[in-house]
């Protein structure tokens, strides 16, 4: 039997979240003080060693992205809880759950990087995380861990574009949140165009324990090329509905079988979306792939934020794949035509299938639009939306055949 | 309660501090008046287009006049799944109005949400933001009760 290994959420329901002392008590902010006295480039090199990879999405090493931070006068760390993966609530977990940690983990890049000012984007959907957050930030200040160090929140307004990292920066600057292009690269020029580190929550919650144990110990945890514990949530027709921490090398079968607890009601597994509602469509031939970021590349799927959707035999897959791209649809913020027209169209397209109205051409047709938008679409939303479709058609095409004019 | 002007004030020294005013706005009134967006772009030093541009573009915030109770439900995939579709039925049957739509005497809005982060207790509502998870459509009465 696979068992938790709990890094992040390794205070998970042992403290009172909402007492800083409890989290003192339990080993917190050593490892800030530890930071604090080695120097910020050794700091950036045992974060880089430990090959923490970002664990918002893109995967990329957390230690290297800050090294690429220029000296500047002002420089902002960005915590991203913009959370509006569909099947994602990791990072409202962590935060619920162990606050400070993400305060701590948040200061050690401070320290690393130089900068004074953080900002947590807190999605419009969690207020009574605003105010958890807002506690737990003020119970660090009087406590004096932070040192000169200052963390504001900042609530976004329901756009799941506002995950990406420059869409989020344009909308701490009181805009509307479409993307920018990319270079320059927020490490350089994000923020009031400061260098800027944009890191999800449960990237900077890793820091601690990282800092703590050393990079050895964290590089040897679970998958070698993306080591460590990710925090998946599961959700759909798995048994346990949880969110668990597991080491990256767990394969998705023992996701589903040994944490998830099975299929629901006795009925037979589907098909599993990982990484959110842009993530890829897995068949039961695949279920023995671990879940590390390289491994569910090779299958063409991806890890993204970790969620965990499962389907059971009688879930229609043309019809869910429809509800998925009515989704892009609307949030797809209209900056670049790919995906503004793009999404419009393979909504439109779904219906038609999903409604017996449509032919193998318009399955042609949909196939060269997703190539189109995965190419030439601004940002990742509009190169991931296509995602589902694509992958449904190569594991599940019969389903769409099923519903064709003959 | 509190005037427009005064909300929006407590925001105009913070750098970006536009959203913040207008989720305080908000707060306070259930949406955004649009007297409200004009100080709002006279405050900001931003033309009245530019400041509605930035109220509309999200979805959490409204422009229109809403209840006093916003429900709204989630459509997300696990959710869609999970029966979404029966659940706003109820709800419009209930209310006697659409998705979109506010009740006659100003008390409900019913609107439709993407994933409020609530996926372990699918099919999620949520009631002026505080989630409501595991709902079937026999509840509904009893939920809408609740409002006073
Ligand atoms: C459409 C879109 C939505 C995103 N949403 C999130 C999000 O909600 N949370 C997050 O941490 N990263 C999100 N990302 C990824 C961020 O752009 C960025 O890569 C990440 O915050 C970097 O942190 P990490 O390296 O620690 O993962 C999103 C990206 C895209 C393209
Ligand atoms: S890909 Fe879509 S969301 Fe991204 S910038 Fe283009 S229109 Fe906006
Ligand atoms: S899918 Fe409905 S709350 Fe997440």
């Amino acid at each position: 039997m696979a068992e938790e290994l709990r890094i992040v959420l390794r205070n998970a329901d042992k403290i009172d979240a909402s007492n800083i002392n409890d989290y003192i008590k339990a080993g917190g902010y050593t490892a800030l003080e530890k930071a604090r006295r080695m120097e910020p480039r050794a700091v950036i090199e045992e974060v880089k060693k430990a090959n923490l990879r970002g664990r918002g999405g893109a995967g990329f090493n957390a230690g290297l992205k800050w090294s690429f931070v220029p000296p500047a006068e002002t420089k902002y760390v960005v915590c991203n809880l913009d959370e509006g993966e569909p099947g994602t609530y990791k990072d409202r977990t962590i935060v619920q759950k162990d606050p400070q940690t993400l305060l701590e983990g948040m200061a050690i890049c401070a320290h690393a990087i130089g900068s004074r000012q953080g900002y947590i984007y807190c999605r419009g959907e969690y207020p009574y995380l605003v105010e958890h957050l807002n506690n737990a930030i003020a119970q660090a200040k009087a406590a004096g861990v932070l040192g000169d160090f200052d963390i504001e929140v900042r609530m976004g307004g329901g756009a799941y574009v506002c995950g990406e990292e420059t869409a989020l920066i344009e909308s701490i600057e009181g805009h509307r949140g479409e993307p920018r292009f990319k270079p320059p690269f927020p490490g350089v020029a994000g923020l009031w165009a400061q260098p800027t580190v944009v890191n999800n929550v449960e990237t900077f919650a890793n820091l601690p324990e990282i800092i703590n144990k050393g990079a050895d110990w964290f590089a040897s945890i679970g998958a070698a090329s993306y080591p460590g514990t990710k925090v998946l949530t599961l959700t759909g027709d798995v048994v346990n509905r949880i969110a668990i921490e597991v080491p990256t090398n767990t394969t998705i079968r023992q996701v589903i079988y040994e944490f998830g607890g099975g299929i629901r009601n006795g009925r037979k597994f589907k098909a599993v979306q990982i990484g959110g509602t842009s993530g890829g469509f897995i068949p039961e031939s695949l279920l023995d792939t671990p879940i590390d970021f390289d491994s569910m590349r090779n299958i063409g799927a991806t890890l993204g934020t970790g969620a965990v959707f499962v389907m059971d035999d009688t879930r229609d897959i043309v019809d869910i794949v429809t509800r998925i791209a009515k989704f892009f649809e609307h949030e797809s913020c209209g900056k670049c035509n790919p995906c503004r027209e793009g999404t419009f169209r393979c909504y439109e397209i779904m219906k038609k299938i999903n409604r017996g109205a449509a032919t193998a051409r318009d399955i042609d047709n949909i196939t060269v639009l997703a190539r189109v938008m995965q190419k030439a679409a601004l940002c990742g939303l509009g190169q991931a939306a296509p995602g589902p479709i694509m992958t449904t058609l190569q594991h599940f095409r019969h389903e769409y055949e099923r519903k064709l004019l003959s | 309660m509190a005037n427009y002007r005064d909300i929006i004030a407590r925001y105009q020294d913070k750098p970006g501090g536009i959203i913040e005013a207008y989720h305080a706005l908000q707060r306070e009134f259930n949406y955004i008046p649009r007297e409200a967006v004009k100080e709002v772009a006279r405050v900001f030093r931003l033309s009245e287009a530019q400041a509605y541009g930035v109220a509309t573009f999200y979805s959490y915030l409204s422009v229109e006049p809403r209840g006093n109770y916003i429900i709204r439900m989630c459509e997300s995939a696990p959710c869609h799944i999970a029966g979404a579709d029966e659940i706003i039925k109820a709800f419009e049957r209930e209310l006697g109005i659409k998705v979109g739509q506010t009740t006659p005497d100003g008390k409900f809005t019913l609107e439709l949400t993407e994933c409020v982060g609530q996926c372990q207790g699918t099919p999620v509502i949520t009631i002026n933001s505080v989630p409501h998870v595991g709902i079937t459509p026999d509840q509904i009465p009893a939920i809408l009760a609740l409002c006073k």
